[in-house]
């Protein structure tokens, strides 16, 4: 694998990961418990929207086959998408998603900061400006990951059932492959197994404070992002994600 | 318009001869152009009518989140979502905003919610027309928000202070709102035949209940005379939908879309265009609740509302037990 | 919901030096809370560098039937206006 087929498959990495949560956030949007977390969850949903716009911008330029970011995000199908599975899992309740937002930001703002010493300057300078979005979603999807398993029995419960839910798809984060290995290797990205440490450590405190319990140990569930075996879920992601540019081949809009 | 046939008191203009003397200080303040503040004294018509004219200006904008927000998921670019998506949480900024005002006339954000989930007070009869297809994102930007605009740009005048602030902030966040949609059909009417003609199907579907929203002619209505006295109504329903047709017609023009009115004809005399009126049996089934989606609308922010309850519950526990755990400390 | 969230106002300072001004109100069931909201909310626009919050309950508004003792006694005291004072144009800017 040569070094450019290595950050293009990264970046496709970075930019799935944004899509599809970006996506699964937008769905939210004028259904929210309060107006104050429906605005707040609609700019979360802004930010990687734009975060993806960069990546798979990169990815497109990086890949030099003319494409843009939209037919990257628009024109591919289920077995193409590099994203972790934990993204593409349905939204459930607000707690559910909160939580799988939670998991996501605790990993996302520690990849941030390493890329921000990426040895290519255009991913550091993507992640210079990710890393403020995603610091605060941390804040905030953290601070409402305590208020909830701190709240009432029933929204303990739930909390609590969202993370057995979602627990299995933390460990994807943190594996490597060859892609990896040429990465670290040229300095552009962070081993992911060497993230696994800070992120615990924000997990315990959070949980903690949350009067959650983390569940006992299960196979990770892999496959996200190197593609290999999606979830169910994705499929109907794309379907309505990309229905107009299916149904209208060409057209600009 | 957003706020549509909202009753105020119900007897018509109080003449000078019956008014108190609190009465007349307060409508001559209202005549010198001066600010009403929610602590100032106010007749009790005038606060029952703001409330119901500005929780309906607020419910409106919630419910108007969902026929957007119906098509953020589909949207055909990432740019085109992230607008979109930038536009219908805008729009819940401009409820949250309007229930602020409304708020200060000592009335709850969560009392008037229940009162549009219950169906005690109302919102915009637009809100319960579908959005069939991605044009229909271009139309409802360009024809209901430039109808909205028509109506919310003179109430940044109105008399009663934080209606007038929140007017102002909304404006000037709107801006951006019909112009995105303008700009969606310029695209379309530009694009393939597929896409001029599903831009047309939009016209023709969202032309005449965007007519509807300014609501039927009130040149004659008691509340309207009453509500434009205490300067919470700026324009009689007719001024404005004249205004918004004589600005419509030249940008359907320019986009190459016909206006799906036979009727439809500049008049040179009086410097405006002839139009058909629309369906105003249809206006009234609408507001009643037989709409095409009044059903769903309200399922919808009835579903948010008691899925919801739970969250808000708990995130209360939350801060009260911290407060009693700092309390404990100290 | 048995609780509503209480009720905040909300303060912003900008860009420009100005002091924090009053924008509007949000619900929020903590202080904590009532900044994040007022940061998702209220700043949309890069309107603001500093947040307040303050619980509207704990808000002291002067009344209105004062307003003649609170503020008509200042009214009289055009001097404190630089307007006041006649500098002839040949003294150059003051």
């Amino acid at each position: 694998m040569s070094q450019d087929q290595a950050l293009a498959e990264f970046l496709l990495r970075m930019g799935d990961n944004t899509l599809i949560l970006g996506h699964r956030t937008s769905e939210w949007c004028g259904h929210g418990p309060a107006l104050e977390e429906d605005i707040a969850l609609a700019n979360t949903a802004l930010d990687l929207i734009g975060q993806t716009q960069m990546w798979l911008g990169l990815a497109a330029e990086v890949q030099g086959q003319g494409k843009t970011a939209d037919d990257l995000a628009f024109l591919r199908d289920a077995w193409e998408f590099r994203n972790l599975l934990l993204v593409e899992m349905p939204n459930g309740d607000f707690g559910q998603t909160l939580m799988r937002q939670f998991l996501f930001d605790a990993w996302h703002v520690l990849q941030l900061r390493a890329l921000t010493s990426s040895s290519d300057a255009r991913v550091a300078a993507i992640a210079a400006k990710a890393v403020k979005e995603a610091t605060y979603h941390l804040d905030r999807s953290a601070e409402t990951v305590i208020g909830l398993g701190d709240g009432t029995e029933e929204s303990h419960a739930r909390m609590q059932a969202a993370l057995y839910y979602l627990y299995p798809y933390v460990g994807e984060m943190f594996l490597s492959d060859a892609v990896d290995a040429a990465l670290v290797e040229a300095g552009i990205a962070p081993d992911p197994a060497s993230l696994r440490a800070e992120f615990d450590a924000t997990l315990a405190r959070v949980l903690g404070e949350a009067t959650l319990t983390l569940p006992a140990a299960r196979r990770a569930r892999g496959g996200g992002r190197d593609g290999k075996m999606h979830t169910e879920h994705l499929g109907h992601l794309l379907t309505t994600m990309q229905w107009m540019q299916r149904a209208y081949p060409g057209a600009t809009w | 318009m957003y706020a549509q046939m909202v009753k105020s008191t119900g007897k018509g203009v109080m003449s000078r001869a019956d008014m108190s003397p609190e009465d007349a200080a307060f409508q001559d303040r209202i005549d010198a152009g001066e600010k009403i503040e929610p602590k100032d004294w106010m007749p009790e018509g005038y606060r029952k009518t703001l409330i119901r004219q500005i929780g309906q200006h607020a419910h409106s904008e919630i419910v108007g989140q969902l026929p957007e927000g119906n098509w953020i998921t589909r949207a055909p670019t990432l740019e085109r979502k992230a607008i979109l998506l930038a536009k219908v949480q805008d729009e819940a900024g401009h409820g949250l905003y309007l229930y602020g005002a409304a708020e200060t006339l000592g009335i709850s954000r969560d009392e008037m919610t229940r009162m549009l989930l219950d169906g005690r007070m109302k919102y915009s009869s637009i809100f319960n027309y579908p959005t069939l297809t991605w044009a229909d994102m271009g139309a409802v930007g360009w024809l209901v928000d430039g109808a909205a605009i028509m109506n919310q740009v003179p109430l940044q005048r109105t008399s009663f202070g934080p209606y007038s602030r929140a007017m102002i902030r909304i404006c000037k966040e709107e801006s951006f709102h019909q112009r995105q949609g303008f700009d969606i059909m310029m695209k379309m009417a530009k694009g393939t035949p597929q896409q001029k003609a599903m831009a047309q199907d939009a016209l023709n579907r969202f032309w005449f209940p965007s007519l509807m929203m300014f609501g039927p002619s009130d040149k004659d209505s008691v509340h309207s005379a009453q509500s434009m006295a205490w300067r919470i109504k700026m324009n009689t329903n007719d001024e404005l939908r004249q205004k918004f047709v004589d600005q419509t017609v030249p940008q359907a023009d320019y986009l190459g879309l016909r206006v799906p009115d036979e009727n439809l004809k500049w008049n040179a005399d009086k410097g405006g265009y002839d139009f058909s009126e629309p369906d105003w049996e249809e206006f009234f089934e609408v507001l009643k609740g037989n709409g095409p989606c009044n059903v769903d609308r309200l399922a919808a922010r009835n579903a948010a509302w008691d899925n919801g309850a739970w969250v808000r519950d708990g995130l209360m526990a939350h801060a009260e037990k911290k407060r009693a755990r700092k309390t404990a400390a100290e | 919901m048995k609780t509503e969230w209480p009720l905040w106002e909300i303060f912003i300072r900008g860009q420009h030096g100005l002091s924090h001004r009053h924008v509007g109100s949000l619900h929020a069931a903590d202080a904590e809370m009532a900044i994040k909201n007022a940061r998702d909310v209220y700043t949309r626009r890069n309107e603001g560098v500093s947040i307040w919050v303050v619980e509207a309950e704990a808000i002291t508004a002067s009344s209105p039937s004062d307003k003649g003792p609170m503020y008509d006694p200042s009214e009289s005291k055009v001097y404190r206006h630089p307007s006041f004072f006649d500098i002839p144009d040949d003294v150059g800017a003051m």
